[in-house]
């Protein structure tokens, strides 16, 4: 297929593995986030690691939105759906992440809730334009890529007058999370994970630019190289990673210039600047509540604010026992390091969001790695490749 | 001129009359499932169609069909309908000889659309010479149903010699598929009302058995048949190691994948291994025999685009195993649930 099989070129990929096994210095370990589930997903998928020399290690980020939306968000969902009556718009991800008690919106569906799958904001307003009668939310949830969509469906809505449609605004935002990461006083008693460097969100950079990742890498004194989500990708920012750390650099570098600049899309920024703006602080699943890290619906456009237009009770929320996609989703632990690993929790029944979602790290190591290293299936790894 | 020859009612939509053992039922009967899947078992006109005994080992299948939207690119619930039950009866190695057809209609649903359907139906089984001896009709009040349900029950027999079953799948084995993956998944996904693609991909429905038949003759000792329809390859092939206790290797870059296909599930963020084929089949063999049952598919127009894509292993885990296009290597899983489209 063209313009993609260009960026999973077998030859290339192993003339760029020769070149990170040679640069990597043998007497250093090299631990990269990769803060994307895409690229948790990419390398999963493509095998990434089996190139990579012993000593370069990835460290799975909490960039998967499904994963890091907190269980009380979902319970609200699922709370407009069977309490309100709403048609609830979802992206299909998260239909099956269960909230408390195991409840997921597919099973709120199941028993008689009006929960619709949808590939877009646009689907939401067809949706509520064809059902004038009924109320019609869009949960919302997502990184940046994810926001301008938002900003211009409750535009649409508010230029057609739709009277039935709001958004449950869920959106969170890169850059304060990376910077939560690092910050070492958070995470008693595990502390934060071991990063040398990240590799910084490809689709989200579309939109905010390479700009903003800058205070972080500079404060902490990591490198950040933004990095596209195919697997060539992958491995050319490992070496631009490995290169900055052998040099002693933490600079934003932009391996992504194909569809990434420093400024990003101003026109979509303006849009989402238009209708939503930066929350106080926001809960993340296991990075807890995050300052300046999601963004809500401004007052001029209150009319389309899911919270404020229905009354969601204070729950008690809980998430599974015993769980660990808290840790997992600050790099802390790996998913076989979770006592429900393959056990309880698996793809067909899932305990935690990270075994949800594609581009959860649980998800992916038992998807397609579950003969890797530390699994519990007994298979071995595949022999090299003849 | 007697009451039965009364002109058909065909124009309108379907209603409980029709299911009500009444005339307006005889009507329907007549005017539309007789007239076009007309042969000489069904013109019996009982409510057994007296076959001929058969000979040898028979086999039987049943599937029903409840595809939304009900008229696709490269086919309808009436085609898919004949062909899917044809293919699993073609499954064990058999030549399929009869199909039955039953009918769950929703009241309300055009008739010019059941026509349509039952036309497709009657094209698809002349055209795989096996006729529909026998069949059923019922109404279900509007809200009911979904349109049309078509459940059909394919009969076949099996050649001496031919022993398909997961039990003979065993390590060093071929694993061979008839052509690209994904067609039909993504051309149905194409036309569900909220994606709509520029380019049109057709669903790859199509009898299999005069290929199985080509397969069966040149290699009878084939191991395993399977069409990977729902679930598509991968549910197929974890199925098979399941059932066999074996692990499979496969080589991604052999995968047979159109480049529309693989655009869509690009676009979509679905893994075509797990999209739905509805005229595909998987054949595991010896080693030995592949490349002969290889040039067999090929020289078939249904298997044109047949290649090898891995061999079984050993493995007490029963891993679908593949190396990567890329190089590395990963785990080839069964869906949880459904496949769903990835956020961003």
């Amino acid at each position: 297929m063209k313009y993609v099989d260009e960026f999973r070129a077998r030859d290339l990929a192993e003339k760029l593995a020769r070149q990170i096994a040679h640069e990597a210095r043998p007497d250093q370990d090299y631990h990269f986030m990769e803060f994307c589930g895409g690229h948790t997903h990419a390398i999963f998928r493509y095998g990434v690691q089996d190139l990579m020399p012993d000593n370069v290690e990835f460290v799975h980020g909490p960039g998967c939105p499904v994963c890091v939306l907190p269980v009380r968000r979902l319970d609200d969902a699922v709370e407009l759906a069977e309490k309100f009556g709403v048609i609830l718009c979802t992206y299909g991800d998260m239909m099956r992440v269960p909230g408390t008690k195991q409840r997921s919106l597919i099973r709120a569906k199941a028993d008689g809730a009006d929960v619709r799958m949808i590939y877009s904001t646009q689907d939401a307003l067809k949706i509520a334009r064809e059902n004038p009668d009924r109320e019609v939310v869009f949960f919302a949830i997502g990184f940046e890529t994810t926001t301008p969509p938002t900003a211009v469906a409750i535009l649409q809505a508010e230029a057609e007058g739709l009277k039935n449609f709001s958004v449950f605004c869920n959106h969170v935002l890169t850059p304060a999370a990376i910077a939560h990461l690092l910050d070492s006083d958070d995470f008693a008693p595990d502390g934060p994970a071991r990063i040398d460097g990240f590799l910084g969100p490809s689709h989200v950079s579309t939109v905010i630019g390479s700009k903003p990742y800058e205070g972080a890498a500079e404060k902490y004194d990591k490198p950040v190289v933004i990095a596209g989500f195919e697997p060539l990708d992958v491995m050319q920012s490992v070496l631009m990673l490995i290169r900055q750390v052998n040099e002693g650099r933490h600079e934003v570098e932009n391996e992504y210039t194909r569809v990434v600049t420093r400024e990003g899309n101003k026109k979509a920024q303006a849009l989402v600047d238009k209708v939503l703006e930066v929350r106080d602080d926001f809960e993340w699943r296991g990075l807890g509540t995050v300052a300046f890290s999601a963004l809500k619906i401004r007052d001029a456009y209150a009319f389309f604010d899911a919270e404020k237009r229905f009354d969601v009770s204070e729950k008690r929320s809980r998430e599974t026992k015993s769980c660990e996609c808290p840790a997992i989703l600050r790099g802390v632990k790996k998913p076989t390091e979770c006592k429900l690993f393959g056990t309880v929790c698996t793809p067909d029944n899932p305990m935690g969001s990270c075994m949800v979602s594609s581009e959860g790290a649980c998800a992916a190591y038992w998807t397609y790695g579950r003969f890797r290293d530390g699994n519990k299936t007994g298979a071995k790894r595949p022999e090299a490749a003849e | 001129m007697n009451a039965l020859e009364r002109p058909a009612r065909l124009t309108g939509s379907v209603d409980m009359t029709h299911g009500g053992g009444g005339r307006a039922m005889a009507d329907l009967i007549r005017d539309l499932f007789q007239r076009h899947l007309s042969n000489a078992f069904l013109d019996q006109g009982n409510d057994a169609a007296l076959l001929p005994a058969e000979t040898g080992r028979l086999v039987v299948s049943t599937d029903g069909h409840v595809i939304s939207p009900l008229f696709f690119p490269g086919g309808d619930i009436g085609s898919l309908s004949v062909h899917g039950t044809l293919n699993d009866v073609a499954m064990a190695g058999a030549k399929p000889l009869y199909l039955t057809a039953g009918f769950i209609l929703e009241e309300g649903f055009p008739l010019a659309d059941l026509e349509r359907i039952v036309i497709s139906m009657a094209t698809a089984a002349r055209e795989a010479g096996v006729p529909i001896v026998t069949g059923d009709t019922k109404v279900v009040e509007k809200g009911k149903g979904d349109g049309v349900f078509i459940t059909t029950t394919g009969v076949g027999t099996v050649p001496d010699g031919v022993e398909i079953s997961a039990k003979r799948v065993k390590p060093g084995q071929a694993v061979l598929i008839s052509g690209s993956i994904g067609d039909h998944g993504v051309a149905i996904l194409s036309k569900r009302e909220n994606l709509e693609f520029e380019t049109e991909i057709r669903s790859d429905s199509a009898a299999l058995h005069t290929l199985v038949a080509a397969m069966v003759e040149a290699v009878p000792g084939i191991a395993m048949l399977r069409d990977p329809t729902r679930g598509g390859l991968s549910a197929t092939l974890n199925e098979i190691a399941h059932a066999a206790q074996i692990g499979m290797k496969l080589d991604e870059a052999a995968i047979p994948l159109k480049p529309d296909v693989h655009a869509a599930c690009e676009l979509l963020g679905l893994d075509p291994l797990n999209v739905a084929n509805e005229g595909k089949l998987i054949c595991i063999c010896e080693a030995g025999d592949a490349e002969k049952l290889l040039a067999v598919m090929r020289a078939h127009p249904k298997g044109a685009d047949a290649a090898i894509i891995g061999h079984v292993v050993e493995d007490d885990a029963c891993l679908i195993q593949m190396e990567t296009g890329f190089g590395g290597a990963r785990v080839v899983d069964w869906l949880a649930g459904e496949q769903l489209p990835r956020i961003c």
